[in-house]
């Protein structure tokens, strides 16, 4: 049989003040590596095994205070860098609000963050294979008796004089603590199959779990009644009426917003050089930006970049298609915006209307970029100074 | 003269040993339960299932099976949510301010009332999620870099919630984890390593898992003690934020009868009387079927009924102050929304909510009523029946009539909203039964702690003894 090593030896105490005498015994006698083992804390005992203050106390404010600049720091950034968007009137870093939000991280990795650096380092637990678990000894001091078990790896250790002493002490039921060989002997390793098969299982469930219910789950019903709901789509059958349209026709005269109707025809142009009728959108260099980029879609490829009437189309072989007039004539020169505006919108002769294709707006950015692409061909003198 | 010491009775009655201690809170996990107690669980477990079916219909259907309507556009879920949460403020209060006040009678009751607390956020909890209407896409409430490349509104009080309800739960839930490690041991130690029956074998690996390895070293002792009051510390102001943030939902918005600077207070107030009613009420059937009188005493009980007894007062006198607010303020609407609490449509609930809060609770002025047990639990049913309707007051009569007198409307509750409010009531109690039956009820350690004659006499200094 192979030979057990030794972990500590353990006694046995009945009373709270025979207990806290032991203590200051084993701590006076020199020993450094003891321990008491009480069902429940012993008031005093600190002091008689000559402890230190427990250090949890700046853990939790050095882990206080990271949380609280942490939830500062994310709220700053999400809400005045990220995406900024004022609500509710409030300023972008609106540092009130943000209060109960960073008290609450505060008290979170604080709490958290505390308990788990005491389990962890201090504890260094889960260890459920110390030597003393399962052992008369813990039976007896998980429930209604002390004790002190003083370990083999103190410097000053000898198993009789330990044993001797712990008997001068008044301890009852000493004991020896080995090590179980098996667990001493096992070689912990991350390649341990068993353990990377797991993860593997592990892996395998959480991902796929993840990817059936972000893909698959939201589409199933119920959760994609949001997309399916019971209403009538444009080029649906219709179910509740009967005229084949699941759009209603509007109320006569309805217009359209953003759409007023363009009520001038061709025989009332002669009222369009009246002042009313003026360019409403200002010559800013945005808007001739925008009338210069819809000039060269929509009117360059007849009227040519610079409105002189060469088209491309004829040039692009179709000999049939004739040229329009220049933009630069003096007949053209004279008309107000307004007139030239309501060519663009009703078209004149072989040119459609592009009432439809451009909007109201950019058809007055347009004539401005006429405007200017007439005054840049028939510059007077004033002009280039 | 001199000065007289009142000396405290025990928290303990009798002189039990430690051993026996251990026994009276490890028997119902250890033994076959009697036939109430599966009588008791059937019911609430049936209660939990109308719930579930109740839920499933709304996530089936939609929202639109409840009885909200404009302008209550919270009803029931709401009302809900903010009672559930009251009920766990007993046990953080008790185990993290009573600690740091020394108060001595709360290791009976702390253990039990953690629990509760943790039950009722969980419940609690559940209302705002299905609230959202489609609950699976809660996730999004959570600030974390997403797809639609949005962030929540970290100043809006919804928000707040998220994070007061969540931090209070998670704290909580460590509260009562850490305090349950060295009961844990101590029932790991009490079972055999190599027992034959399977359930002895799971529960002794349940219970070596969950104690993480503990082995009642002071040098462990040490730290954990140091742990629990900072623990306490931050639980203790923690408590005191979760209702005052739950305040802000009501109080931050313009609605006449919420937008009062008197709410968090008053929230906190309510919460903590409401809390302790309930856990009154629960231990008094503890102690009862487990035969824990000697543990959870009846001198602790009435502790409780007193504080019940001033959180009803302070409860009624923001009742008072928040009529007297809207005279004073000379304000139009705001005085409207509180003479229609009390003289409008919904002026039942008015008169329920004031007789259970603020009348019953006055009779624990006598003493012999607040040490009678049928006496206590029967006021404390109605106290829970009072909070809410606290909230149901709150909630639904100021949405009910709010500035536009046309679009003014009743608020009728459906089936679905009262099938789901007992289902929450089976889930909460659920939960308390299964805890029972798995955990120690009393916190084993700390009840060894306080006994008499479990701490060394104060002599122990002087060589000469």
């Amino acid at each position: 049989m192979e030979e057990k090593i030794l972990h500590s030896v353990t006694g046995i105490f009945e009373t709270p003040d025979d207990i806290i005498k032991a203590a200051k015994g084993v701590s006076s006698a020199g020993y450094k590596k003891y321990d008491i083992h009480t069902p429940y804390p012993v008031h005093g005992m600190d002091k008689a095994m000559k402890l230190p203050w427990s250090p949890l106390g700046y853990v939790a404010l050095v882990l206080g205070l990271t949380g609280a600049s942490l939830a500062i720091l994310l709220m700053w950034w999400t809400m005045s860098v990220d995406y900024p968007i004022v609500i509710g009137g409030k300023p972008l870093f609106a540092l009130p609000a943000f209060i109960p939000v960073t008290f609450e991280l505060t008290v979170l990795s604080a709490s958290i963050g505390t308990v788990l650096a005491m389990i962890i380092f201090l504890f260094k637990f889960p260890n459920t294979s110390h030597p003393l678990h399962d052992t008369p000894y813990i039976k007896k001091v998980s429930s209604d008796k002390y004790g002190v078990s003083i370990e083999a790896s103190d410097k000053m250790f000898d198993l009789n004089k330990a044993k001797d002493f712990l008997h001068k002490l008044g301890a009852k039921d000493i004991e020896e603590i080995y090590w179980d060989n098996e667990e001493l002997n096992t070689v912990k390793t991350i390649w341990d199959k068993k353990f990377l098969g797991g993860l593997v299982m592990i892996a395998i469930i959480v991902g796929g779990g993840t990817y059936f219910a972000i893909n698959k789950l939201v589409y199933m019903t119920p959760f994609n009644w949001m997309m399916e709901q019971p209403r009538l789509d444009a080029q649906s059958v219709p179910v509740y009426f009967n005229d084949g349209f699941s759009m209603r026709q509007p109320v006569e005269g309805t217009v359209a917003r953003g759409w007023m109707p363009y009520l001038i025809t061709d025989a009332d142009t002669a009222q369009l050089s009246d002042a009313k009728y003026m360019n409403p959108v200002p010559p800013t260099e945005f808007n001739l930006n925008k009338g210069q980029r819809n000039y060269n879609v929509f009117c360059s490829p007849c009227h040519d970049y610079h409105g002189t009437g060469v088209s491309r189309l004829k040039a692009a072989n179709k000999q049939d298609f004739p040229n329009p007039p220049s933009l630069h004539s003096a007949k053209l020169r004279g008309w107000s915006d307004a007139r030239i505006y309501h060519v663009i919108t009703k078209g004149q002769n072989t040119m459609p209307s592009y009432a439809l294709q451009i909007t109201p707006e950019e058809r007055w950015q347009i004539v401005h970029y006429v405007r200017t692409l007439q005054r840049a061909m028939n510059a007077k003198p004033e002009d280039v100074k | 003269m001199g000065i007289e010491i009142i000396n405290e009775p025990s928290v303990i009655y009798g002189k039990p040993s430690l051993a026996s201690i251990d026994d009276a809170i490890i028997k119902p996990t250890n033994e076959v339960p009697s036939k109430k107690y599966f009588m008791a669980l059937s019911v609430t477990i049936t209660m939990l299932l109308i719930g579930a079916v109740s839920l499933g219909l709304t996530f089936y259907k939609g929202t639109g099976l409840w009885g909200l309507k404009n302008p209550v556009g919270w009803g029931f879920d709401i009302v809900n949510f903010v009672f559930w949460v009251g009920i766990g403020h007993a046990g953080t209060l008790i185990s993290a301010i009573l600690f740091l006040f020394r108060q001595k009678w709360r290791t009976g009751i702390a253990r039990f009332a953690e629990g509760m607390t943790i039950f009722a956020v969980m419940t609690a909890a559940l209302f705002p999620a299905i609230h959202t209407g489609r609950p699976w896409l809660d996730g999004y409430l959570m600030p974390y870099p997403n797809q639609h490349w949005l962030w929540p509104n970290f100043t809006s009080p919804l928000l707040w919630d998220v994070f007061a309800i969540s931090t209070y739960f998670t704290v909580s839930f460590v509260f009562w984890y850490i305090g349950l490690i060295p009961d844990f041991a101590t029932m790991r130690d009490k079972l055999a390593k190599n027992a034959d029956s399977i359930t002895q074998k799971i529960k002794k690996v349940a219970y070596t898992v969950l104690s993480l390895g503990w082995r009642f070293s002071n040098r462990h002792w040490s730290h954990y003690e140091m742990m629990y009051l900072v623990l306490a510390g931050f639980a203790t102001p923690l408590v005191l934020s979760v209702h005052t943030i739950v305040s802000f939902d009501f109080a931050v918005s313009i609605i006449p009868g919420w937008h009062t600077t008197i709410f968090p207070p008053y929230f906190v107030a309510g919460a903590i009387f409401s809390g302790f009613a309930m856990v009154q009420n629960v231990l008094i059937i503890i102690r009862k079927i487990f035969d824990l009188e000697h543990i959870i005493t009846i001198d602790t009980l009435e502790k409780m009924n007193k504080i019940i007894l001033v959180t009803g007062m302070m409860v009624g006198y923001a009742y008072g102050m928040e009529f007297f607010i809207a005279w004073y303020s000379g304000h139009e609407a705001e005085s409207f929304a509180f003479i229609n609490r009390a003289f409008g449509p919904f002026a039942w609930s008015y008169w329920i909510m004031v007789s259970c809060n603020v009348i019953f609770p006055q009779l624990f002025w006598s003493k012999k009523l607040r040490t009678n047990i049928y006496f206590m639990f029967v006021i404390g049913v109605l106290v829970n029946v009072g909070m809410w309707f606290e909230r149901f007051v709150i909630t639904v009569t100021s949405l009910s009539r709010d500035f536009l007198p046309s679009s003014w409307s009743y608020y009728v509750p459906s089936l679905i909203d009262f099938g789901i409010l007992i289902g929450s009531f089976g889930l909460f109690f659920t939960l308390l039964f299964i805890f029972i039956r798995t955990m120690p009820v009393v916190s084993i350690a700390e009840v060894k702690a306080v006994i008499e004659g479990s701490q060394p006499t104060h002599h122990h200094d002087d060589e000469g003894h």
